[in-house]
């Protein structure tokens, strides 16, 4: 299994459409053979294909219940997006008891990394301004984070240099445990549950850091038959577990969906952008040095954010207006009980160790002289091409197309148009040649007649 | 290698095209992230000039293995006192613009910022030409 990446396709189900192409942000995705084929080295892991395909030939690859067999101590980490997964009366202990009861030992929540990371990025907020590296953009959505260092790698240094939320919380977690129970770091797992499978690809494929202290990741689409039935028939000393258990506020809650994380960062001056595509026009926009008024962006692969992933249940509005009674909830526990919140100001969120280098998979040759040869060729190709970006080549649109000729992955009678002026002219020069046959039949014939009639 | 654009008037909703064509050019070709963010906004600034005041124009971009240079050619009316349009807060773009968000007299001072050479050849009534070198 692919420890880059975390969207498998199943080969049975793809009808080879051109849906997933079409709307793959980084152009990873062509059509082989009649079936989608990614390319890794271009995957941000966002999503999009798995829920563009009509088939459901896309599938995130996560890890299973079973992997929670091989630790003695379990802890289940819940997304913010969780919560908002089930309704009334449901309330945000009652999910977290419920969580517990499929199969671990203990439970935290990611919005207290959360918590964490906005009290740390008021504070960093100050030192970017002196440093000018404004606007700060989140580095919480790792598809985001992968879509900077392949399409936007000046803006590397404008990323918040923190582990996710979930990152600090599993760190948390597994420090907490330890002295808890005096087990080996080996025997304790820690796992997301998740709304992404970019989250997974985090965990195997660490942004920021050498490894993660997370041992899996579980969609919340999986975990969630089986929390509902616990919550169903949830005891009051399954509930009481948990009286002791210090929580997030409203903050971390908050950043379940898009906004949230931004209205916590101590400057009016904030911008909130969700659906990848979204996110690359306002990435442009940085770029371009148009956004010289804004200081922190906080942005989300997925509509809605993280309520939106791809692997949640509840539909994203609903689930946006449910996540508003988990965020009341929240402030009713801090003003009631403000001895039951996390003392997140006293936790440090920890800062990348790894550099985030910039990704090259855009780059057409790293020798500058053979890339602006296939460049010319490349621009020369697509001139030839109809321009309709049909994709019935495989290829998103024309100039993908033009893209694979010079990388040598395709060639130009891919294009059925291309292809059908190929027949064409192959089929006038039959045509040509026939003619020119029977002329030359026609001659003999000729020659021969008139060689009988001479003969006469 | 040469790409070339044409910059519309008054064309506020497609601004940027040809700033935005010539970084993905750039990106194709393995550049430093720096210099095309170099590139990016000095061409955007110039763009936004000949859309701004000049009612558009075109421009020439030529790459070469280590640095680029971007004209952009406009038959607009023409900076009367360079010296003046190169200050820091110095504008005389329309009330249109401004609210846009645009013509806050930091286009040239930028353009000269984030470029190794420019140059600016003007003539009243006529046109400008100004062309733009970044090295890698």
């Amino acid at each position: 299994m692919s420890k880059l990446h975390s969207v498998r396709l199943n080969k049975d189900l793809c009808v080879g459409c051109t849906n997933c192409i079409k709307r793959c942000p980084t152009q990873a995705i062509r059509v082989r053979d009649g079936k989608a084929q990614i390319a890794e080295y271009r995957c941000i892991d966002c999503g999009e294909c798995i829920r563009a395909c009509p088939h459901h030939a896309k599938s995130a690859v996560m890890d299973p219940f079973e992997a929670l067999d091989n630790y003695k101590w379990k802890i289940a980490l819940a997304a913010p997006s969780l919560y908002a997964q089930f309704g009334a009366p449901a309330t945000r202990t009652m999910v977290l008891a419920a969580l517990k009861n499929i199969g671990f030992d203990d439970v935290y929540e990611v919005a207290i990394g959360a918590d964490i990371i906005t009290a740390r990025t008021n504070e960093f907020l100050d030192e970017a301004r002196r440093d000018k590296r404004l606007p700060l953009i989140s580095s919480a959505c790792p598809a985001v984070v992968r879509l900077v260092q392949m399409k936007y790698p000046g803006l590397i240094d404008n990323l918040v240099p923190f582990d996710a939320p979930v990152d600090i919380t599993a760190q948390i977690a597994r420090r907490q445990s330890l002295e808890k129970t005096g087990l080996i770091p080996e025997d304790i797992g820690i796992f997301f549950i998740s709304p992404c499978p970019a989250k997974r690809t985090a965990v195997t494929n660490p942004i920021g850091q050498d490894s993660s202290q997370i041992d899996g990741v579980i969609a919340i689409s999986d975990a969630y038959p089986m929390i509902l039935a616990k919550l169903e028939k949830l005891t009051p000393e399954q509930i009481h577990s948990l009286d002791n258990k210090l929580m997030a506020t409203f903050g971390g809650v908050r950043w379940g969906y898009t906004g949230g994380e931004a209205i916590a960062v101590n400057t009016e001056k904030y911008l909130a952008v969700d659906g990848i595509h979204n996110v690359i026009s306002i990435l442009e926009e940085v770029e371009n040095e148009r956004l010289r008024d804004i200081e922190f962006i906080e942005a989300n692969s997925c509509t809605g954010g993280c309520i939106g992933g791809p692997l949640t249940v509840a539909n994203r509005y609903s689930a946006k207006s449910r996540q508003r009674g988990y965020i009341e909830e929240a402030k009713k526990l801090a003003k009631d009980h403000p001895d039951h919140i996390y003392p997140y100001q006293y936790e440090q969120a920890s800062v990348w160790t790894k550099t985030i280098d910039p990704n090259p998979a855009m780059q057409l040759d790293s020798d500058i002289f053979k890339a602006l040869e296939k460049y010319e060729q490349m621009e020369q190709i697509v001139r030839n091409l109809p321009g309709l970006d049909c994709g019935a080549c495989g290829a998103p649109d024309c100039l993908a197309l033009a893209e694979d000729i010079v990388r040598g992955e395709a060639t130009e009678t891919d294009c059925i148009f291309k292809l059908k002026e190929k027949i064409r002219d192959v089929a006038s020069q039959l045509g040509d040649l026939e003619s020119a046959m029977n002329k030359l039949a026609h001659d003999n014939h000729v020659v021969r007649t008139s060689d009988t009639e001479s003969g006469e | 290698m040469k790409l070339d654009f044409v910059i519309r008037g008054s064309d506020f909703i497609n601004a940027g095209e040809a700033s935005s064509g010539t970084k993905k050019a750039l990106t194709r070709l393995g550049i430093s992230p720096k210099a095309i963010k170099r590139a990016a906004i000095a061409m955007y600034e110039a763009e936004l000039n000949a859309v701004i005041h000049a009612g558009g124009g075109n421009a020439e971009v030529e790459i070469f293995s280590d640095h680029v240079q971007i004209r952009v050619i406009d038959n607009g009316p023409g900076i009367p006192d360079v010296e003046l349009a190169m200050q820091e807060g110095w504008s005389t773009a329309p009330d249109i613009a401004r609210e846009m968000g645009f013509g806050a007299g930091m286009g040239l001072p930028n353009i000269k910022k984030n470029s190794n050479d420019m140059s600016i050849e003007t003539e009243i009534g006529h046109g400008t030409t100004l062309t733009i070198m970044i090295r890698f």
